[in-house]
Order: structure tokens, then sequence, then C-alpha cells
């Protein structure tokens, strides 16, 4: 039987497993990439390939069995045929020397790659001050600044690398925001994460730049399972911006990346993301899945986590940035913008969690709806019985474009304590044909008048963003509309 | 400055204009007047390049150019303006951005350098004196939450802001108390010149005592069948449109 027809006869997935260690698949370690599918070698495979300690091991098997056991979501506004999770290559990595001193060392063709995409490396650390850490496809290849971070005593590296050096930091904060227990994707992740970033901020750091991680999806049917850590500890502060884009590409791809965020007393984490993956074609066709799952507690008192996210890209997202509010007195933020086009479906939000004493949260969603295309806004706020004081402020604004969209907001409260005030704002407008002439009889062109329009929408989101990444977005967003009015 | 030929356009299938003719100079003002769905609007919005009509026959040349040619936004670019009957509330672009935006792309199109921070202050200033306009309109959403006589008067500063060649008021008047019809008014004056024109919709005499008109032309059934001077508003002011409509004047052209 091959690996094809295998994949066919298989309906659900404890199938598939059992079947699959009857065939017991055979991987060779000096490959450079998994052959397709999932079971406890591949697991293995993954974890020997990155030369990972037994305890690393352990964890990532622990979060597969547990995923066996567990259901694909169901309730997301979203809908796509059933994933094969046997049709996915689970791991592959660029050809390339290992362990990099300079960028001199990265293979050319590499570089010439993000030079097409606009992220010329030796540019960026000229010119904007940004360290980057570039992941291409599963294993970083390029970490620059690090020798400024080091002697701040910040660590930025990937987290394969942080395994190695610093394991009684991976050890004592993996999963410790988001368990492998917490859903179906986030066990998945744990168990066969690629890489991501790793940073960790020491007690009383201001972080000198903006940390900032270009990552793409290149190899053909290659799921992306990021990982993404971030600790600041007492009183320190850093402001990470991840920005992805993908190629055009012809098969839907499976990205589950888990984005964990740790503010002690006093600290605090920006963390703003542009998401431009490949959407689709005009008929629905291709595409990137997006499940993603992000959460930062608030530990310590007076901290304070703040995401901001531009999400124009995918065919699906299902993806909640949420904050913890452990601490007392923390301060929950999310500001988010969410277009979708033709036939893309997004089913985003947050979830603020209000567990200590006066916690403030912050929601601010703008979604953007055109072609064929669902756009859901789902949020949670929840006050504890203890979070005596809390607030928060939820504005959910939907904008239509034409008439075949869709705009739905799901927002969820639950409240416990009763000095908690919690305020909740929804609107929903439509771009029309009028508002466009009106613009154009002042001289200014149909593309520049959506334009006007959106961002005058988005433009408390857009704010939020630093600089160079607030123009980047106001690019995307046009682009990502064009042509779907008028 | 345009001249109007045999125009017939439709809306939905429905013919609204049905042969109209009508020659502007530079210099003019001229008003057109008519009973409700005679196709005042209806000319005003064809000649700006509103999508929902449909030119079936005609042509309109305005400075040598094919005007049905041009791009609704070229033609505003070629100096037509129009103030609309219902202008657009548009949330979020506070009206300094939009009309900068607008006055920028207006001076890119005719090769002009892009105002500074500094000028574009300086010309809001002269203009909103003009019209005795409150300066916060300008950081309020475009004409979100303005009442009736604000959006009008709104209409007319981003005249003066643009400054254009041809100027077209839909029915600027309605809606506006005394007072503000003569700020509004007393807005269009000081944009006619010698090198520009005004073409004013009106159903009442009452705007065309403050903004006197060259000529007037009665629009009934899609047609201009009379045209005259400014005492033939007069006229129809006193007796009403019903006066004419027996004579079947022949389309007129001035």
């Amino acid at each position: 039987m091959s690996e094809e027809e295998l994949s066919e006869d298989m309906k659900v997935v404890e199938d598939v497993t059992q079947s699959e260690y009857k065939w017991g698949f055979v991987t060779d370690i000096e490959a450079d990439e998994a052959p397709k599918g999932l079971n406890e070698e591949i697991v293995r495979f993954i974890s020997a390939k990155k030369g990972e300690p037994e305890w690393m091991l352990e964890w990532r098997l622990k979060a597969y069995r547990y995923w066996l056991k567990m259901e694909e979501p169901k309730w997301a506004k979203v809908g796509y045929p059933k994933i094969d999770f046997q049709d996915i290559r689970y791991y592959s990595a660029p050809k390339q020397k290992p362990e990099l001193e300079s960028l001199d060392e990265v293979d050319p063709e590499l570089i010439k790659t993000f030079e097409k995409l606009g992220i010329p490396i030796e540019e960026q650390k000229r010119l904007s001050g940004v360290a980057v850490d570039a992941v291409f496809d599963s294993v970083s290849v390029a970490t620059t600044f690090k020798k400024t971070l080091e002697d701040k005593g910040i660590i930025f590296s990937s987290v394969s690398e942080a395994v190695k050096n610093h394991p009684e930091l991976v050890k004592k904060y993996l999963g410790s925001v988001v368990p492998y227990t917490d859903n179906y994707y986030a066990a998945l992740n744990a168990a066969v994460f690629s890489d991501g970033s790793f940073v960790f901020i020491p007690k009383g750091v201001r972080c000198p730049m903006e940390l900032s991680t270009y990552f793409r999806i290149n190899a053909q049917d290659t799921g992306q399972f990021e990982r993404t850590l971030i600790i600041a500890e007492d009183s320190s502060y850093v402001s990470y911006l991840e920005g992805c884009t993908a190629p055009m590409r012809d098969n839907n791809q499976l990205h589950a990346a888990v984005v964990e965020l740790i503010t002690l007393d006093n600290a605090e984490i920006k963390y703003s993301t542009v998401q431009n993956w490949y959407p689709g074609d005009k008929d629905g066709k291709g595409g990137i899945y997006n499940f993603v799952t992000k959460r930062g507690v608030c530990r310590g008192v007076n901290s304070k986590i703040s995401w901001t996210q531009v999400e124009t890209g995918s065919a699906i997202t299902w993806k909640y940035p949420s904050c913890v509010l452990q601490g007392d007195n923390s301060v929950g933020e999310f500001y988010s913008v969410a277009v979708t086009n033709n036939f893309q479906q997004a089913d985003t939000g947050t979830k603020m969690i209000h567990l200590g004493k006066n916690t403030k949260s912050t929601i601010i969603s703008k979604g953007i709806s055109a072609g064929r295309s669902d756009n859901s806004y789902r949020g949670l706020v929840k006050v504890g019985k203890k979070a005596e004081g809390s607030r928060n402020f939820s504005q959910c604004d939907s904008m239509l474009m034409g008439d075949q969209c869709g705009a739905h907001t799901f927002p969820y409260i639950e409240v416990d304590n009763k000095s908690a005030m919690v305020e909740h704002e929804a609107t929903t407008s439509k771009v029309g044909e009028d508002q466009i002439f009106y613009l154009n009889q002042r001289g200014i062109s149909t593309e520049d008048a959506i334009n006007l329009i959106v961002n005058g929408f988005c433009k408390e989101v857009f704010n939020e963003l630093p600089m160079e990444f607030a123009v980047e977005a106001q690019k995307l967003l046009a682009i990502s509309l064009e042509g779907s009015v008028g | 400055m345009i001249k109007i030929k045999d125009l017939h356009a439709t809306i939905e299938g429905n013919e609204i204009l049905k042969g109209l003719n009508l020659e502007i100079n530079a210099g003019e003002v001229h008003a057109i007047m008519g009973p409700n769905g005679s196709g005042k609007s209806t000319l005003a919005n064809v000649l700006a390049g509103h999508e929902g009509y449909e030119v079936t026959k005609g042509e309109v040349i305005y400075e040598d150019k094919d005007l049905l040619d041009l791009a609704p936004e070229d033609r505003a670019r070629e100096g037509l303006f129009l103030a609309f009957q219902y202008p657009i509330e548009i949330p979020g672009i506070s009206n300094a951005t939009f009309l900068k935006t607008a006055v920028n792309e207006i001076r890119k199109y005719r090769g002009e350098e892009e105002l500074t921070a500094k000028q574009f202050l300086d010309l809001i200033k002269e203009k909103t004196k003009i019209l005795d306009m409150d300066n916060s309109l300008l950081s309020r959403s475009v004409n979100t939450g303005f009442s009736g006589g604000e959006k009008k008067r709104n209409e007319i500063f981003q005249l003066l802001m643009l400054d254009p060649k041809f100027a077209m008021l839909d029915e600027t008047d309605s809606g506006l108390d005394i007072d503000a019809l003569k700020l509004v008014s007393h807005g269009v004056n000081s944009f006619k010149a010698k090198d520009k024109a005004v073409l004013v919709v009106t159903h009442y005499q009452r705007l065309l005592d403050y903004i006197v008109p060259d000529f007037v032309h009665v629009l009934s059934n899609g047609k201009i069948i009379k045209s005259g001077g400014k005492e033939l508003a007069l006229e129809l002011e006193e007796k009403g449109y019903d006066w004419i409509k027996p004579e079947k004047a022949a389309a007129h052209s001035a």
C-alpha cells in the first residue's frame, strides 16, 4: 500500500495512527525532510534533527499522545474540507551549513529569496536598526544584532538554540501559558514544532530595538509549526514584530503556530503582527489555513501585554491572541484589523481573562469583508471573582464591501465580580459606491478612495503599530482589497 | 467652456435627458430651473460622471476635450466640480485629510508641487473666513454627523479649496436658512471670475437673488424648453412652470 492509498483510506486520525504503526515508517535522520504523515517516529525524527535533549523529546511525545485523543474543533464559523493530517510533511529544512556566524555564510539563494520578498536583511541591519531572526521554513538561518543584544543580557535566538543554551528557561516557561493540553492545534504544535523565536529580556532592561522575525512557508506541502516564547522579567520592555509573507501556491497548507508571552512585575510586551499569507485565488482555490494559538500572561503586578494584528492573508484564519491578567493592575490590549476578500474566512478575536484586582483591558477590532468572504469577530471577556475593580472596553466595527460578504460578531461576556465594568460597542458600515463617487468627484481615484475609507476605518489600530509596520500594513490592505468595489 | 449637444441619458433603462443642448462660456453664471423630475440633478450627475447614469446619445465638449470619455476623477482634476445635493458621509477620515488628498491629487494632475502643511493651513484659513466656518469642522469626519446646513457649507468650502474652473451647484440652497444661504452665496460669488463658470441647479428663485445668473434655463421632461435672462426666474416664481409647457418651445441652445 502506498502512502497515497493510505491517506485515502483513512477517515479518522485514530485509524490512521494505528495503521501507521503497522506500516512502521523508517525515517532517515540524514534526510532534509520527513516523509509525509505523523506518528511517534516522526516526532522522534524532528527532535533528533534538532539535537534535542531527552526532556524535550518527552514533552513532544506527551503532546503527541494527548493530541491523538483530541478532536478537531468545529465551533469556529469557518468551513473547509477535512484536513488529512497524514498528508502533511512535518519537517523540512533548507539546505545550508549549520551555526552561521554572519550573513556571509548564508546560502545566497536564501538571501535572494528574502530580497524578493522585500526583506533585504543587510539593508534592515543598516537602516532600521531592527534585529532580524529570519526563519526560513523550519530552521533559523540568520540572527543579527546578536552582539548588541547580548551586551544587555537579552537573549534573542531560535527556540532550538534556546533549548540547547538555556534549558532552564525553556523548561520553566515553555508550555506554561499554552499547555499542550490547551487545544487541538496547540497539542499538534507542541508535538511537531519546527522552530521559532525565543526572547528573554532580563530584569530592568528596555530592549533598545524592535525585535523582528520574518518567516515564510516555502517547501511544498510542509506545514509550518512555529513556536515563539517571549519572557519579560521585572520592569523590562520589548516590542516584537512578526511579519509574514508567502509565495503563490496551489495546495492548502496548514499553519499552526503557538506564541506564548510572559510579563513579570512592571514589565511590558508589545507584540505586533502583519500577516499576509497566500489567501487562495479569486475562486477560493489554495491558500493557507492559519490556526494559531497566541496567549500572554501578565503574571506580575502592573504588567502589560499589547497585541496588535493586521490580518490580510490566509484562506482560513482561526486566531485569538489573548491576555490572562493575573497580576494586580495589569493591562491587556488587543488591536486588530482583519481583512477578508474573495473566499477568505476569518474567525478571529481575543480573550481577556481578568483575574487580578484593578486589571484593565481594551479591545479594538476592525473587520473588513469584501468579495464573498466571511469575517467574524469572536471575543471573550471574563472577569473572575477576585478581579475587584476590573474594567474592559470593547469596540468591534465591521465594514462591508459589496453585498456578497458577511460580517459577524460573537462577543462573550462572563462577569463574576460585581465591581467590574464591561463595555461593548459594535457598528457595521458599508463602503458605498456613493462614497467612492463623492471622492472621485474631488479628484481622488477609486483605488485611493478605497484606501482612504479603509484607512480611516482602521486608524485606531494602525496608530498602535510601529511606524514602518503601519506603512506596510496600509499597503497590504490596499493590495488585499484591490478591485473589490466598483 | 462647456458645450452639451443633444445629450440623452438613462438611469436603469428610463430615459431622463432627452436631447439636451447647452453652452456655457467662461465668466458666465447659468441657472437651471424646472419642476421635480425634469432631469436637473441628472444633468449635474451625468456631467460629473456618476456611473448610475448611462449616456445613450450626444456629446459634451469641455475645454476642447470629450468630457464623457474621462473618468470621474479626471473630470474633477480637469476642473469640473459638483456641489452635491446630498453630500456623502465618510466616517473615519477627517475633513482636513480628505481635502489635503483632494487638493494634492488635483495639483499633481496639473503638474504642480504638493502643498506643504503650512501652505495648506494658510489656504484653509483664507477660505474658512469667507464662509465663516468653524475650524472644528475640519477635524471632524467628512460630513459625518453634520447638520444639513453644515454639509452644504462644507460643499462650498470644498469648492473654494479645490478652485475648479466649472462649478455645478445641485440644489445647494435646499435646507438652508436665510443666513446660511447668504454665506453660501457669498462663497460662490467669491469664486466667480472671468475664467470660471457656474451652473446653478435650483427649484427656487430665492438663491438667484444672491447668486445672480446671466442666463436662466427651464428644464422640462429632459430638455431645455425655455431660456432667458435673470428675469425669467422671477417670471417662473410668479407663474409656476405650467405657462411655459404648452409653448413646446423648440430645444434651445444658448
